[in-house]
């Protein structure tokens, strides 16, 4: 189809847009404080690493990146685990309740976590999980485990039945036939549904904040106490945030062919 | 057809299970709650639909679910035409494809807490780019509603007009090259052609991107509480984190989670509307030229 010669116009100041607050935060990172405070530059005046030094020598900081990723890890290992072979079942198979299951799934991909933060100390605390990595991993299932069943299950789809029922002619049992013919023809759904429920479990805060307190205190929740709090240091607050903005920047250069897809759950 | 088995629910069971552990039981103690009145020594008390019917009276829950959907509404009277406008004149081959998919996607992938840290710092008036460009107007998010509105809407704007384009522009690409040339025999403008072209072969992906800005706007929290920390406005989410008494905020709780229900029944009804049609092909004649 014909574009504009001038078509480049839009998505070139729609870029510019995005990019313009992050290039802030960015600048501001290299900043001295008495520089943000006191002088309104746009280019930093010298290019100082003082604000990234402080992140990487303190131990508090390279605790809280590190409790992040942790939970993070562990909530896609398991949402991928178990949505597998449910995907599998959506995709293949009519079941007393098939429909029902599928819908519900979506509901809680769609619930606002502000009403399960009450109910999830609660329980947590009485399984006395609170303030564990595993706690958080857990409780982001709740919206990851329906998202990857929805994108395996789009992915699932568009592999010919005919395969499943050739490998079992040839006498693979369902486990042999999922893992080695399978899993492998629908890599690229894996490593998509993987992507995005880390990705999902990396951006949340509120439930987060709520399961992890002091012991595995998550990145953003400090960021949170600090920003907050007077007498903030902005320099070593942006750098932290910038580095904050890498996870999903690596994510992106993986996923970049199927984000539509991904936030779409799988449906485009 | 797919088959029918019953063994399918061992396959499902895994999920059953772990969903039950972090939706079902958290779901049933918000239930208990809101027919509760819980008194200072833990002792609970029956009261049927009294907190139920105090919420439905706060004018302050109304006031909450009204700024939700002026607020959803704004989103998405900015943020659909943007999208689809941005995704129209992307480009369709060479380097530009992965450079707009990459840099666009950017904000979809950063920590909810550190798009509004980033607006927070943007929009000071002491500190941040846009505030001291602005300041001069009169903007100060921090003293004035009107403009703590106008820093959520445009950072907003800024984090979640990508979704709508890259989903516009996924439906977009899939159009075949034959729907074009036909369009140009029958000599018609390049308005007839979104208007009959390309809008309806978008009709399904804008619909996911509406049902999917709507929900997640309607139940915002993270980005306002970083930028105004709890202040004006205040949504249903916040008002709901600000109540202290457990019954209340239990039949809250219930209140809202309904509301999503309904919106979420209208989602699955459409995004498994199309499922199972054959897919559509027709490119093959029209990508040869």
């Amino acid at each position: 189809m014909k574009q504009g010669r001038f078509a480049w116009v839009v998505p070139a100041l729609y870029i510019l847009f995005l990019m313009t607050p992050i290039y802030w935060l960015v600048a501001m990172s290299f900043k001295t404080n008495l520089e943000i405070t006191t002088r309104f530059t746009l280019f930093p005046e010298t290019f100082n690493l003082d604000n990234y030094v402080k992140v990487f020598t303190d131990e508090r900081w390279r605790a809280v990146f590190s409790n992040s990723l942790i939970y993070v890890g562990l909530n896609t290992v398991i949402s991928i685990a178990v949505a597998l072979p449910a995907a599998y079942a959506f995709s293949r198979y009519r079941f007393f309740g098939d429909k029902h299951l599928f819908f519900w799934l979506l509901t809680n991909r769609m619930a606002p976590a502000a009403v399960f933060t009450l109910p999830f100390f609660q329980l947590y605390s009485a399984f006395g999980l609170f303030d564990t990595h595993i706690a958080v991993a857990l409780a982001h299932c709740l919206f990851n485990v329906p998202l990857a069943v929805w994108i395996l299950e789009g992915f699932m789809s568009g592999v010919p039945r005919e395969i499943d029922e050739t490998a079992y002619v040839d006498g693979h049992s369902f486990p042999s036939f999922f893992v080695k013919i399978f899993m492998p023809l629908i890599a690229s759904g894996i490593g998509v549904a993987a992507f995005f429920c880390f990705m999902f479990s990396w951006v949340e805060y509120l439930i987060a904040d709520s399961l992890a307190r002091s012991a595995v205190l998550p990145i953003t929740t400090r960021l949170q106490a600090l920003s907050q709090a007077s007498g903030t240091d902005w320099g070593v607050l942006a750098a932290a945030g910038s580095l904050t903005l890498i996870p999903g920047a690596i994510v992106i250069w993986f996923v970049r062919n199927y984000i539509a897809k991904g936030f779409a759950l799988g449906r485009v | 057809m797919k088959p029918v088995s019953q063994k399918a629910w061992f396959l499902v069971a895994p999920v059953l299970l772990l969903v039950a552990f972090t939706a079902i039981i958290p779901l049933m103690t918000v239930v208990n709650y809101s027919v509760q009145y819980v008194a200072t020594n833990a002792q609970f008390h029956w009261v049927g639909d009294l907190w139920y019917r105090e919420v439905l009276h706060a004018e302050k829950f109304w006031n909450a679910l009204w700024r939700n959907l002026v607020f959803s509404g704004i989103i998405l009277a900015i943020q659909i035409p943007l999208g689809v406008l941005i995704a129209l004149n992307m480009p369709r081959k060479g380097w530009g494809v992965p450079t707009c998919l990459v840099l666009m996607s950017l904000p979809l992938l950063i920590p909810w807490y550190v798009v509004g840290m980033i607006w927070q710092m943007f929009g000071r008036v002491d500190i941040g780019l846009m505030g001291v460009m602005l300041r001069d107007f009169g903007y100060n998010y921090e003293g004035d509603p009107l403009d703590a509105w106008f820093t959520l809407i445009i950072m907003d704007v800024w984090h979640w007009t990508s979704l709508v384009a890259l989903l516009a522009y996924a439906g977009l690409v899939s159009i075949p090259n034959a729907y074009y040339q036909a369009a140009r025999i029958d000599g018609a403008s390049g308005w007839q052609v979104f208007l009959h072209v390309q809008l309806p072969r978008m009709a399904r992906v804008l619909t996911i991107a509406v049902l999917l800005r709507f929900m997640d706007s309607f139940m915002i929290f993270t980005e306002p509480f970083a930028v105004i920390a709890g202040g004006d406005p205040v949504f249903l989410s916040t008002e709901l984190s600000q109540t202290v008494e457990l019954g209340q905020r239990a039949a809250m709780s219930i209140i809202y989670f309904l509301i999503i229900l309904l919106l979420s029944w209208v989602f699955y009804t459409v995004m498994t509307r199309d499922d199972g049609e054959p897919i559509q092909t027709g490119g093959k004649s029209g990508s040869a030229s």
